[in-house]
């Protein structure tokens, strides 16, 4: 199965899109008063937490989907979805931990939007186990779109139950609570930089899920032929 | 006169491998017919898809009248099941898991049932005696007792002579002898010939996946039973060879 | 074919079969009192370990009793809840279930509810022994209510991952990965409901609480018996 060649320039753009992204982020957004260079961490732990929580959903609704038709295809996305979402959650882990530790000379916070994240993450883990654990694969897949879709629900409400608390993560848009420790006021170029992230890194996730899925297909190929040969 | 059980054209894959392939088969009311196959042939995945608890990838299935899967409720209430699990509760008394299963079968009012059914599988006087107490042979009794106790028309058994010893073995097929007797229908998956020789009237051979030949115990001589199976798979075989891999 | 005195119904009713299954749960627990008597032990050991490993008093220290109770409710309820799956994979009485003529949510439903009471019963035993040895009376009508909306959510979902994690070839060890990051919401809502009530705060306080907690079962249990059908039909 040749590279598509769509799929050929999809990766090109990527490619251009990330490099153009890093640029922005050192070139053209400011350095931030109070915090200084470190802030930069936050366009691309901002955009990978986005697409990590968006790839959540997409593994939600392909599970919804191979549920009520029973298409394979359906399952491949969801593995897809949920493989490559455990990297990008990974990355928001990471870079909120180093965008902490200058900052609030910790590590690790317990606030409701890190602690989600990873219990996210945790989620996304755990439906790998449980696929790894079965071996009749039509009921694999049917665990699988299961479980993505209880995880997905569950996790919102988590959330909202955390977020009850008092925060301490800089609610950078839409807080209202000034003294909230790291809270800074976006500029214009900021938020060009961070919309244009969030952008890139949508594309560089639909590569890679499409990547992924490619990869599916073929090692379904794999299969089918060692059966075939076996019979 | 209509089959009572009629496949047609049945496929069932599990990922890559198909281990139905195009089956078909077709069962006339009243008949016991022995499903002959090696491990492997798909027997097992036969009988779990004709009870309900498997879905085809392809294929026509009807029962009593009504179509799997579509119709599986009412299929449900015309099938007993006798598997080489026993389907039983070890914590409750014969007793009480005849009572359990009949309720959900949607019967009411049927104590005497239960006693009945006890007696015909021979444990009346166990009626109260807990599950996990019985020897092997006993659970399967008790195991065809559950099947039987909402009157289905007809009875699936996979290889229920799995562990049993000779005795417990030789009472199992009296009381399939004695429940066939009563115009039931009767589908036995079995590797085990010369008990399956002295029970059914009609045996099929599941080779690859497919049903490949039929033949009525009259037909048969006398301890043939074996060779035929073994000539219907060495034809086959011997098919495959000259056309080389399928 | 009928024979005298019984009649086979189209499809068996929804509560009758729900009901069977339930009755049939509670005598078999109440022969063999494994289930209980695990769940109980294990409670009263996670109690003990928890007092040799912090310092507690539930006087000053509510809010960490609340938690401890909470974490031995969670970890006998999984006990409970693979076992209890256990016991119909294992005999292929799954099968036996699946074979009848019934919804397959009166299943669900029954078991669950099988589940709860179980629970339940646990959680009634743990709360005066708690309190004897704390010498504090811990029990009061806010928490039990407390007690039995948590733990319906807890065993609403629990129900239909232990109905999965019991195919899988590491059952024993799967339930709790799944189940525990995804009860988080109600543990959560239970235990500072729970923290509230043993502080002695009113009420009306703790509302926020115990709506989310109502939300929350509802929400879990409703999903859960939409899809229990996926989970057990080939």
């Amino acid at each position: 199965m040749k590279k598509l060649t769509t799929l050929r320039i999809l990766d090109i753009v990527t490619l251009v899109a990330l490099l153009g992204a890093t640029a922005m982020v050192f070139f053209y957004a400011p350095i931030e008063r109070v915090m200084g260079a470190v802030q930069k961490v936050f366009y691309f732990h901002v955009a990978a937490g986005w697409v990590g929580m968006l790839s959540f959903l997409f593994a939600a609704i392909a599970g919804i989907i191979y549920l009520i038709k029973k298409s394979k295809i359906w399952d491949l996305v969801g593995v897809a979805a949920v493989e490559i979402g455990i990297i990008f959650i990974f990355i928001t882990i990471v870079t909120g931990s180093i965008w902490a530790r200058p900052i609030w000379n910790t590590w690790w916070t317990w606030d409701p939007r890190l602690t989600t994240v990873t219990i996210m993450e945790l989620v996304y883990v755990a439906y790998l186990m449980l696929r790894q654990g079965i071996d009749d694969p039509e009921r694999r897949s049917r665990f699988g779109a299961v479980y993505a879709i209880v995880g997905f629900l569950s996790v919102p409400l988590t959330f909202f139950s955390i977020r009850i608390f008092r925060t301490i993560h800089p609610v950078v848009i839409g807080g209202s609570d000034p003294s909230a420790v790291g809270t800074f006021d976006m500029t214009a170029t900021m938020f060009q930089t961070m919309m244009v992230s969030i952008v890139v890194f949508s594309i560089l996730f639909i590569d890679l899920v499409w990547h992924r899925i490619r990869l599916g297909k073929l090692a379904n190929q794999v299969e089918e032929l060692k059966f075939n040969i076996q019979d | 006169m209509t089959a009572i059980i009629e496949v047609r054209n049945l496929i069932k894959r599990f990922g890559h491998k198909q281990v139905l392939r195009q089956l078909n088969f077709s069962v006339q009311q009243g008949e016991f017919v022995a499903l002959l196959g090696s491990n492997g042939a798909g027997k097992t995945t036969l009988l779990r898809i004709l009870s309900s608890l498997s879905k085809p990838n392809y294929g026509e299935i009807q029962i009593a009248g009504y179509f799997l899967p579509g119709q599986s409720a009412q299929v449900r209430k015309k099938l007993g099941v006798v598997s080489h699990l026993p389907l039983l509760y070890g914590d409750l008394s014969a007793e009480e898991n005849l009572k359990f299963y009949g309720k959900l079968y949607g019967l009411s009012d049927f104590q005497n049932h239960i006693e009945e059914i006890l007696k015909l599988v021979g444990l009346l006087k166990r009626k109260k005696d807990l599950v996990r107490t019985f020897s092997r042979g006993m659970q399967q009794r008790l195991a065809i007792g559950r099947a039987i106790i909402h009157d289905p028309e007809v009875l699936l058994l996979d290889e229920p002579h799995t562990g049993l010893d000779q005795d417990a073995a030789n009472m199992l097929d009296t009381l399939l002898q004695e429940i066939a007797s009563r115009g039931r229908t009767v589908v036995m998956t079995s590797h085990d010939f010369p008990r399956v020789a002295n029970l059914a009237t009609r045996f099929d051979v599941l080779y690859k996946g497919k049903i490949h030949a039929s033949k009525l115990a009259k037909d048969l001589p006398q301890h043939g039973l074996l060779a035929y199976y073994q000539s219907i798979v060495d034809e086959i075989d011997a098919e495959g060879g000259k056309q080389g891999a399928t | 074919m009928q024979k005298g005195g019984s009649k086979v119904q189209p499809k068996t009713s929804f509560f009758k079969a729900l009901f069977a299954v339930v009755w049939k749960d509670l005598i078999a627990e109440l022969r063999g009192k494994e289930l209980i008597s695990a769940m109980l032990v294990f409670a009263l050991l996670v109690i003990f370990i928890f007092n040799f490993a912090l310092e507690l008093d539930p006087k000053t220290r509510s809010a960490l009793t609340a938690g401890i109770l909470w974490v031995t409710i969670i970890f006998a309820g999984n006990l409970g809840l693979n076992r209890s799956m256990s016991v119909e994979k294992d005999r292929g009485c799954l099968d036996g279930l699946l074979l009848a003529p019934v919804d397959r949510t009166a299943i669900y439903f029954g078991k669950s509810i099988a589940n709860w009471i179980f629970m339940l019963i646990v959680a009634m035993i743990v709360l005066p022994i708690y309190s004897i040895l704390y010498n504090t009376n811990i029990i009061s009508p806010a928490l039990i209510l407390v007690i039995i909306l948590g733990s319906e959510g807890y065993v609403a979902i629990g129900t239909l991952l232990a109905s999965m994690a019991v195919q899988a070839r590491t059952r024993d060890i799967l339930l709790p990965i799944l189940l525990f990051p995804v009860i988080l919401p109600v543990l959560i809502a239970a235990v500072k409901a729970s923290a509230g009530i043993l502080s002695g705060f009113p009420l009306t306080d703790l509302q926020t609480w115990f709506n989310l907690l109502i939300v929350y079962d509802i929400i879990f249990t409703s999903v859960a018996f939409m899809v229990f059908d996926s989970v057990v039909e080939e």
